[in-house]
């Protein structure tokens, strides 16, 4: 009989339902959460999900690399997605023309200096050296802060958790500090969330107001190219060939 | 909702086969999405149109595509300990410099070209 049970139980962690539900659940089950208190900024439905499914891992004693069999496919259509945001961007097209020398200089200034600042911080706070690599590209949406880690010698996965973390504290934060900030005009907001926060803080605009949700999109889009191109050029200057 | 999908699935298709064949330093899924762009200011579909109801339906769960990633919380436990305050700081401060200076640059920007445009139609 506890024979059926360890084999049930092994069966179920390795394969793709475990993950796929376990995730969807916690989502929903934070969303609903989320709705019922009256939608609290701090209780944005990724956090709840994250540290549900995170403590169900640890009680349970399951691999993040079991998990991922069916996470994996939750993942996976982060990319679709991230096509998707073509589509607030195109219905704002206009507003986008009514800016076009503001928007690539916000953006490579703004992500020149995350970069600088999370070495820099790093540094400041006591980080060793491979945090400051994997520190440096999480401005960037997670896949390309992953990838950039890689390839300049971070840990991509904690890239992956240090991108989602900044995401999460964009959200809960962002439109508060703009506000204090007298950060007002609805496309400078979108373009500091989404040069800052990417998807997880856009996500939070995106239902806010179209046009800051159509400058968040873009500014994420060009925040990946643009710290692509920075990483190569800022990291040797700052003491990280 | 399907076709739609395809749709978005293609652009994402297309954007990983060019900058995998160019050298481009750019994520697949980014050019996908500069390509459905261009497709869409080419072709304006309609508003109910099954690519704009597959990407709306995706975006308003945008925040549960980030879960699995943010999970990998568990494996990084160890430098959270070892290392909380460069962490942390790392990721509260070098997200607040990153949020002000596009904002600010961005607000003094779009002031400048607002009134230089208005300047430019009051001399004309």
């Amino acid at each position: 009989m506890t024979d059926r049970w360890t084999e049930t139980g092994e069966w179920l962690v390795s394969s793709p339902l475990f993950g796929v539900t376990l995730t969807l659940a916690a989502y929903v089950g934070g969303r609903l959460l989320w709705q019922r208190l009256g939608k609290p900024a701090a209780l944005q439905p990724v956090v709840v999900a994250i540290v549900v499914v995170a403590g169900v891992l640890l009680l349970f004693d399951i691999d993040y690399d079991d998990y991922l069999i069916g996470g994996s496919l939750i993942s996976f259509l982060l990319g679709p997605a991230t096509v998707a945001l073509a589509v607030p961007l195109y219905r704002q097209l206009s507003a986008l023309r009514s800016a076009a020398l503001a928007v690539p200089t916000a953006i490579v200034l703004g992500s020149a200096g995350a970069i600088v600042a999370a070495v820099g911080f790093v540094r400041l706070l006591g980080g060793d050296e491979v945090l400051e690599r994997t520190m440096a590209p999480k401005s960037a949406t997670t896949p390309v802060a992953l990838e950039l880690a890689a390839l300049y010698g971070g840990i991509p996965p904690l890239a992956a958790v240090l991108t989602v973390l900044t995401g999460i504290v964009g959200a809960v934060l962002g439109p508060w500090v703009m506000t204090r900030a007298r950060i007002v005009d609805p496309r400078a907001r979108g373009l500091a969330v989404g040069t800052s926060s990417h998807g997880i803080g856009l996500s939070r605009i995106l239902h806010d107001d179209p046009v800051e949700g159509a400058f968040g999109g873009l500014a994420m889009a060009l925040t990946a190219l643009s710290t692509s191109l920075l990483m190569p050029l800022l990291l040797p200057l700052l003491g990280l060939p | 909702m399907l076709p739609g999908l395809v749709v978005l699935l293609l652009c994402q298709f297309a954007g990983e086969l060019a900058v995998r064949l160019t050298g481009v330093p750019l994520p697949g899924p980014v050019a996908g999405m500069l390509l459905l762009v261009v497709v869409l200011a080419v072709r304006r579909p309609a508003p109910d149109a099954p690519v704009l109801q597959a990407a709306d339906g995706l975006l308003a769960h945008l925040q549960l595509l980030f879960v699995p990633a943010g999970v990998g919380v568990v494996t990084t436990l160890a430098v959270f300990r070892d290392q909380a305050p460069a962490v942390l700081g790392g990721i509260v401060l070098a997200w607040l410099v990153g949020l002000l200076l596009t904002g600010w640059s961005a607000a003094a920007l779009l002031n400048l070209q607002r009134r230089f445009g208005h300047g430019r139609r009051a001399a004309s």
